[in-house]
Order: structure tokens, then C-alpha cells, then sequence
């Protein structure tokens, strides 16, 4: 039987590989996905704590992160796109007119 | 056998989201991701989650990451050379988040049993799919709801971001 801090590890060790990759990338596309990596490192967490505590209700909260994700994705894309319209760039150090 | 199969998606899980991290084209990434996706599907169904496993598999690997695939290759984008300056200081705090989320995790299990499923599954009974569904459109009806007017702003509001002269014509 797999113990129940194996699951939470290994959603931290994802989770955490997202973070830095926010950090460190400066192509905005492998930020996204890196954002995307931690919405799976949640959803690990929330399914595995769903199965070890007999409730379903996890299962029905990483349905709607799913929805989230599918959100996010479809806006963010459409962001990138403009962005590369106005600037013919997807790097983040590019766009600093927000920057003081 | 089940110990086997956990450290046989997780080290996959591991490696692919740091290679979606680490490598340099963005197509490679995006790739790495997609058996990242599956393999947490595999993790889904060894967790009795079924019908996640088959949403995951379908929205993730088939919708959500053709759409990545297909806005890397229309903006048709460049290696690029080198990571950003800040990378020691984000991999430094990387670490020492690992660090600090090891050393809490072995000291719980040091102090008390975690706890351990019982022998039948939440779901054995009906099915997985008939649980999840139950519960979706009595108790969550209004947040299932609320997602659906999220997607419905997510779709126009791609629509209005991406096309080019909406509001001159």
C-alpha cells in the first residue's frame, strides 16, 4: 500500500518544478505550461487525499480546476498572440511597459 | 506491486515536468508534457479515479495541449539561447521549498499513522462516473453552473483578445 505523504511528495516535487520554471523561463508559452504544471500538481493532491479519505468530493473540485485550466489556456494563448502582434516577440523581458 | 507502479508514474511525473522546464524548444517542452498528462492519468486510475483518468486524458492530452502545440508552431518560435538571469535565485528557492516540504512530511509520519484507505473503494458500489455525477448536480450544482458562464467568458474573451481589428470595422 502507497502511503499517503509518497502522494503529497511527489505533488510538492511537481508543484515546486512549476514554480521554478515561472522563475527562470523568459519564453512565455514554457511559462504557461509550467503554470499548468502545478494546476496537475493540485489535482494529484486533491485525488489522492480524495481516495485515502473516502470522499468524492476532491475528485469533483479537480473537475473544476479542469475547467479553470481549459480557461486560462484558451485567454492566455489569446494574450500571447497579441502580445506577439505588437512586439513580433514571446519574451517576457520584452514587455516591461509596466515596469517603474 | 502497487509500490512498484507508484514509483514507476511518479519518476516519469519527475523527469517530464523537468524536461518541460529544462529543454529549450518549446515544442520538445510541450511534448514532455503530453506523457507527463498520460502518466498522471495512470496515476488517476491506480488512485480509482476512472472517470478523471478518461477527462484528463481527453481535456489535458487532447484539447488543452493541441492548442499549445498549435500557437507554437503559428508564432513559430526560436530556440532560445539561455535561461534568465534570476535563474539561482529561483532555483535556490525551489530548493529550499523541496527541503522544507521533505522535513515536515518525514516528521509527521514520525509522529503519527497516516491514514490508510479502507478495503473498499468510495465508489465501488455504482461506479465512479455515477458518484462524481451524484454529487456534481446536487451539492456543487451552483459552482458547475458558475463553470460554465467561466468557459463561456474564456471563449469570447479569446475571440475578442486574438482577432485583429474588431471594434474599426
Amino acid at each position: 500500500m502507497v502511503p499517503l505523504s509518497y502522494y503529497v511528495i511527489l505533488s510538492v516535487i511537481v508543484f515546486v518544478t512549476g514554480v521554478v520554471g515561472v522563475l527562470i523561463r523568459r519564453n512565455i508559452i514554457i511559462i504557461l505550461l509550467s503554470v499548468e504544471l502545478m494546476l496537475n500538481a493540485t489535482n494529484i493532491n486533491f485525488v489522492a487525499y480524495s481516495y485515502y479519505f473516502q470522499n468524492i468530493t476532491g475528485q469533483v473540485f479537480v473537475f473544476f480546476a479542469l475547467t479553470v485550466a481549459a480557461a486560462e489556456v484558451a485567454v492566455g494563448l489569446a494574450i500571447i498572440i497579441a502580445l506577439y502582434r505588437s512586439k513580433s516577440s514571446i519574451n517576457v523581458d520584452e514587455f516591461q511597459l509596466l515596469k517603474w | 506491486m502497487e509500490l512498484f507502479f507508484f514509483y514507476y508514474l511518479a519518476g516519469v511525473i519527475i523527469l517530464t515536468a523537468l524536461l518541460v522546464v529544462a529543454l529549450r524548444n518549446p515544442i520538445y517542452s510541450a511534448l514532455s508534457l503530453l506523457i507527463m498528462f498520460f502518466h498522471v492519468a495512470g496515476l488517476y486510475v491506480t488512485l480509482h479515479a476512472e472517470f478523471l483518468a478518461a477527462v484528463q486524458v481527453i481535456v489535458y492530452a487532447g484539447a488543452i495541449l493541441v492548442l499549445y502545440l498549435f500557437v507554437v508552431m503559428l508564432l513559430n518560435v526560436k530556440r532560445e539561447d539561455r535561461y534568465h538571469p534570476q535563474f539561482p535565485i529561483g532555483a535556490f528557492l525551489g530548493l529550499v521549498i523541496i527541503t522544507e516540504v521533505l522535513l515536515l512530511a518525514f516528521r509527521r509520519s514520525e509522529s503519527g499513522t497516516p491514514p490508510m484507505p479502507p478495503a473498499g473503494s468510495v465508489a465501488e458500489a455504482v461506479g465512479n462516473t455515477e458518484t462524481i455525477g451524484d454529487v456534481l448536480y446536487t451539492t456543487y450544482l451552483f459552482p458547475f453552473e458558475v463553470a460554465s458562464l467561466i468557459l463561456l467568458v474564456a471563449m469570447i474573451g479569446a475571440i475578442v483578445l486574438a482577432k485583429r481589428d474588431l471594434f474599426e470595422a
